[in-house]
């Protein structure tokens, strides 16, 4: 491998990271969408650039699926359900925005210390490429348990998906079935959450969380 | 093997029957002659082996895909299996009238069968797997027998706590033998046997397995649920509860501690030794202090259970001290001592059913008179009750007087916990024994004795013969084994060499019939002897008051301090007649609560009298371990009702600690 290829496959990721620390304060619905759509491109990107170093072409239609899917349908339609239902945009955190960058840094950290140790007997690019889709999944994670509105909730799971395939492809041999199955489960999980905003909408004029923990039917 | 094979078909058999014909009301009378069929065939295979001795091995074609189970029959098995199947078959004889009258018979009758079939199964087994199985198969089968009345709260409330109880058990004797098994790299009792633990790891091994068996035997301070389980059972199942399964987990103990481990360290013996004195004197307290017939009983057991553990850990530290006859001969005692009691006991709770079902009363207060209207069940039960107080010629003086004998050697050990220790102990088991005596002239006495103290009492008849019949042969079995002690402790020993090692003389320098195990001049007894010259004496007696006395017979009423016939209260009172005792032995201890109220003149109410009586363990052990269990389970129940972010937060806390984990450990 090349310095040079080596240079764009840590460019990718770190590109995917770096979306992954702006997705955790965006103070706007639209502008989470936009970034997580950057995080999408990116990992478009590094999908590609493996497809073409490991010469491997069903990368290419990994690539594909994530541009297609989580580049454009998921943030349009995620915008659309937005404007449709006009929920105001900004968005409401449990925990404060610095306080949540520091925690993201801290967990990227703990990704690295841990992941480079572990694979020390495998290629550089593959060990860069692991700790950077490790912190990825984490921050999605944190956004996961930081936002109280369910549309940012939704983002976050993506952004954990988005880690998971950058680990998928920059591992050799790594069968296309199993990036098929992420997909699409991220595109029904996507049409479920459609539906389910809908629902919440109709039931509460609002999309936070806090409404509806008092209609569970354990609770007596 | 074959014949068990058999048996064992037979009972399974027997438990479908119960189930599916369950309507039919003869069916239940085939299900216990099915039972007594195979007890019968279950103790003539264990009789046969231990004519020929050696070992039996087999493995079956069930179980786990790599561990078979094993099977082993050898002379510590076969000799349980007879105490087991004697009783076993006793009791199904007893069943052939009294389980298809009683009304939760379509609940019993299947359990009943399964229920002999796990207490067998535990001494077959030779593996880890299937010991636990057998053994949890044997717990279960119990229960259902215990709530058999489940309509009843105080038998769901028994059979809750049983349950509880013989899970604790099982986790401790799992725990155990996964000790056992990570030292020894295998699963069956073969390779347990070749490597023993060692060390802190054999120390905590023997603990668990005294826990564990020791609260299916009911062991203070282990013992809470079996006053409450064995009375709840039918009188069949709760005569195989107290007389059986009690032996049976003295089984898994003499088995784990002498055979699988070899011997252990001598500081277990003294520990045994306590166990065993304080267990034997609160049992008797409690069984004292009793109204109710078969929670009487139910609590002699837990007295004779202590007898049995004090010859445990005389046979502990005498094996440790390398004096291996005397060891040998505690084995022995031990033995014996559980041999008659199964027997004794069994009679006692099946006699208690045949008097709560002729007058329908549980408690002491509300019986009296029944001797002359239950003859043959009366007499057998004078028989079981002086062999419970250890009364010679019967065959419970035998069993303790040895261990008394033992006792008086302990003072020889090098050790001084030991030297200090076993007077002490000796000193717990002499209380205990006249205690003893006293709890079953009371529960005799009111019972069979004096004038009925209830109608229904008064209208009682006599049992069916299968019934009559049982409590007979149980009677004859406790007399024949008090009246030859030498002959029965020369073939236990005989019997137990593969287990003890070592051999002793069981009757030193005297001869037949004479019973002196532990040496010429400490002490010999001879039930045979003095049965002979009581017979001899009575004998002579009736030659000299026919010749000497009157023929003319004369009846007059009894002399009742010049008053008629008034009633049944002037009579004396089960809870009088213990309230000198009570209040010299058990008040502080059991925090004795007497009211008395006493109306106005001129009130025509009657006087009342209460007594409440609280278990200390009840109060110190059980009531904090349940009050933690409580906080806990309030803190844990606020899990359920988080939100979901809290819940997504909890996850992520979860893997971030795991992932610090391996971080911090690289």
């Amino acid at each position: 491998m090349t310095p040079f290829s080596y240079d764009i496959s840590h460019l990718t990721g770190a590109a995917i990271l770096i979306a992954g620390f702006a997705l955790l304060y965006q103070r706007r619905l639209r502008a989470v969408l936009g970034t997580f759509a950057i995080q999408a491109w990116a990992l478009a990107i590094a999908a590609a650039w493996q497809a073409h170093i490991q010469h491997a072409p069903e990368l290419w239609a990994t690539a594909a699926i994530a541009l297609v899917f989580k580049g454009l349908l998921v943030p349009f339609a995620l915008a659309w359900l937005v404007e449709r239902l006009g929920i105001h945009r900004t968005v409401e955190t449990a925990l404060s925005i610095g306080w949540t960058l520091v925690a993201g840094v801290a967990l990227v950290g703990l990704s690295i210390v841990l992941v480079l140790p572990v694979t020390a007997g495998t290629a550089a690019v593959t060990r860069e490429t692991l700790a950077l889709a490790m912190g990825v999944v984490l921050l999605g994670m944190l956004m996961m348990i930081t936002r109280r509105n369910a549309v940012t909730q939704v983002v976050g799971f993506m952004a954990l998906e988005n880690g998971l395939l950058l680990a998928a492809v920059s591992a050799k041999g790594m069968p296309l079935v199993v990036e098929m199955a992420i997909a699409f489960s991220v595109l029904v999980a996507m049409i479920l959450f459609g539906i389910f905003f809908f629902r919440i909408r109709e039931r509460f004029d609002s999309l936070e969380l806090r409404y509806l923990e008092s209609y569970r039917g354990d609770r007596t | 093997m074959l014949s068990i094979a058999v048996a064992f078909a037979l009972l399974l058999t027997a438990a479908v029957g119960g189930v599916v014909f369950g309507r039919v009301r003869a069916v239940h009378g085939a299900v216990y002659a099915a039972t007594l069929a195979a007890c019968l065939i279950l103790l003539g295979g264990a009789v046969a082996h231990l004519w020929t001795g050696g070992v039996t091995r087999t493995t079956l074609p069930i179980g786990l895909p790599w561990l078979p189970f094993h099977v082993r029959l050898d002379n510590l098995s076969a000799l349980f299996m007879v105490i087991v199947d004697l009783a076993a078959a006793v009791a199904s004889l007893f069943s052939l009238s009294h389980g298809p009258a009683d009304p939760n018979r379509r609940r019993i009758s299947p359990a009943f069968p399964l229920f002999v079939l796990g207490l067998n199964a535990v001494l077959l087994a030779a593996d880890i797997y299937g010991f636990l199985v057998a053994w949890e198969f044997m717990s279960l089968s119990s229960w259902a027998l215990v709530v058999s009345d489940h309509a009843s709260e105080k038998s769901r409330r028994a059979g809750l706590i049983y349950l509880i109880v013989a899970a604790f058990g099982t986790i401790c004797l799992l725990a155990c033998f996964a000790i056992m098994a990570g030292s020894a790299g295998g699963l069956t009792f073969a390779a347990l046997r070749a490597h023993p633990p060692m060390g802190a790891a054999a120390a905590v091994a023997v603990g668990l397995a005294i826990l564990g068996a020791g609260s299916k035997a009911g062991l203070v301070p282990l013992h809470a649920w079996l006053p409450l389980a064995h009375p709840q059972a039918p009188a069949p199942a709760s005569a195989l509860m107290s007389g059986v399964m009690t032996k049976v987990a003295f089984y898994a103990l003499i088995r784990i501690l002498f055979d699988l481990m070899g011997g252990i360290a001598w500081p277990w013996g003294p520990v045994l030794l306590a166990i065993g004195a304080v267990t034997a004197v609160m049992g008797v307290l409690y069984a004292l202090l009793q109204d109710d017939v078969k929670t009487l009983l139910a609590y002699s057991t837990v007295e004779n259970v202590g007898i049995v553990a004090i010859a445990l850990g005389l046979a502990v530290i005498f094996r440790a001290d390398g004096r291996a006859g005397l060891a040998a001969l505690a084995l022995v005692a031990a033995l014996y001592h559980m041999l008659n009691h199964s027997l004794a006991k069994s009679l006692m709770f099946l006699g208690a059913g045949t008097v709560i079902g002729a007058t329908g009363h549980h408690g002491l207060a509300r019986l009296g008179g029944l001797l002359n209207r239950l003859p043959w069940t009366g007499a057998a039960m004078l028989v079981g009750a002086a062999a419970m107080s250890a009364l010679p010629p019967m065959n419970g003086f035998v069993s303790e007087w040895l261990i008394f004998q033992l006792l008086f050697a302990g003072p020889a050990s090098p050790h001084w916990a030991v030297r200090f220790g076993v007077p002490v102990a000796g000193a717990a088991l002499a209380l205990a024994a006249a205690l003893a005596a006293a709890c079953f002239v009371r529960a005799y006495g009111f019972a069979f004795l004096g004038r009925p103290r209830s109608p229904e009492a008064a209208a009682a008849i006599e049992a069916p013969w299968p019934m009559r019949v049982a409590v007979a042969l149980l009677a004859a079995g406790c007399v024949a084994l008090g009246v030859i002690p030498a002959t029965v402790t020369r073939i236990l020993a005989a019997l137990l060499r593969p287990v003890t090692g070592a051999g002793f003389d069981v009757s030193a320098g005297i001869g037949w019939p004479f019973l002196s195990p532990v040496s010429a001049g400490g002490g010999s007894y001879s039930g045979t002897v003095l049965v002979l010259a009581g017979l001899i004496l009575f004998i002579v007696a009736v030659i000299v008051a026919r010749r000497l006395g009157t023929s003319a017979t004369r009846i007059d009423p009894a002399w009742d301090c010049g008053g008629g016939e008034s009633g049944l209260d002037p009579q004396y009172s089960p809870a009088g007649f213990t309230q000198p005792l009570r209040r010299t032995l058990a008040a502080s201890l059991f925090r004795v609560r007497e009211t008395v109220t006493m109306p106005e003149p001129g009130d025509p109410a009657p006087a009342t009298h209460r007594l409440e009586l609280a278990d200390p363990v009840w109060r110190g052990l059980y009531a904090p371990v349940i009050g933690a269990v409580d906080w806990l389970g309030e803190r844990v129940n606020r899990l359920h009702f988080l939100t979901l972010r809290h819940y997504l937060l909890m996850m992520f806390a979860t893997l971030v600690s795991l992932l610090l984990a391996v971080a911090i450990r690289q």
